[in-house]
């Protein structure tokens, strides 16, 4: 399995917003355990799948400079359950965005319906407070990443 | 018009609420950030952006929270500040009440600084000037 939680952007606005779709399938094997006689996607990969899509949003914005790592779920609510079959909709938007951080507000549509919210905080490693050293190639945008977004810009690995 | 001090306070006290989870009753002006109301790192800057959005204001870097002072050996000896770091917390941060931390400025005790009461000072000079 890969660890990538979306499926295809839809839009991606740089510095404003992004779109992305997820297609549930009972093919996932994590359904099977979650549950076994009621598969439901789990409300932590939605939230995941927000967090790449917020994610790479935050990095175009500065050019994948940065190591954007997940830092905080400041709100994660939702209204219905996802089965198989469904399609996700993540919709994020960039609220502020800071040499150290950025804040991002996300919408969850279940084929077309709004069924959530996921706000975020994500941190720049590099920039942290402790003075922590990281490896200097940038571990997070690999090329699994960068490439759902060709078409849309054009995006490298630092 | 300037914004009176427990106008302040009352939206202070929702932006905390939104963003450490946190009941009303416990954000008192003398309760601290981390001790009673949980913060870690990654709030503090959260607290930032929602009272940018929430009063219209701007906080610079370092500014509300200092920034990079313990990452700097000449400010840090042995786990306490030194007095020219005192000296240079003191002027990035008027707003902080050292009358007990200057007495023993233990950096792990620096946290304890941080209380309710800080931010409503400190956005209120920003509101009112």
């Amino acid at each position: 399995m890969r660890w990538i939680w979306i499926d295809r952007f839809l839009e991606f606005k740089p510095g404003h917003s992004a779109k992305a779709i997820k297609n549930v399938s009972l093919a996932e094997e994590h359904l099977h355990d979650h549950w076994e006689d009621f598969p439901v996607m789990p409300t932590s990969l939605i939230c995941e799948g927000m967090a790449q899509t917020a994610g790479i949003l935050v990095g175009q914005a500065r050019d994948f400079k940065e190591k954007v790592v997940l830092a905080k779920i400041s709100k994660a609510e939702f209204s219905e359950l996802v089965l198989p079959g469904d399609q996700l909709t993540y919709h994020a938007e960039l609220q502020t965005i800071t040499p150290q951080a950025a804040s991002t507000h996300g919408t969850v549509y279940r084929n077309g319906q709004i069924i959530g919210t996921v706000d975020l905080m994500f941190s720049h490693v590099d920039q942290n407070m402790a003075g922590l050293k990281f490896p200097k190639e940038n571990f997070v945008f690999t090329g699994q990443f960068l490439r759902l977004l060709a078409g849309f810009v054009e995006a490298r690995a630092q | 018009m300037p914004m009176t001090q427990d106008e302040i306070f009352q939206k202070v006290k929702e932006t905390l609420v939104e963003a450490l989870g946190v009941d009303e009753e416990e954000v008192t002006p003398q309760a601290t950030l981390t001790s009673d109301l949980g913060a870690e790192s990654i709030d503090f800057l959260d607290i930032v952006f929602r009272l940018e959005k929430s009063f219209n204001i701007k906080i610079p870097p370092g500014d509300l929270f200092p920034d990079n002072l313990l990452n700097n050996p000449e400010y840090v000896v042995n786990g306490k500040l030194t007095p020219a770091g005192l000296a240079k917390l003191k002027e990035s941060t008027p707003h902080l009440d050292f009358s007990n931390f200057e007495k023993d400025p233990d950096v792990s005790k620096m946290p304890e600084l941080f209380k309710v009461e800080t931010i409503v000072k400190y956005v209120s000079k920003k509101v009112n000037g």
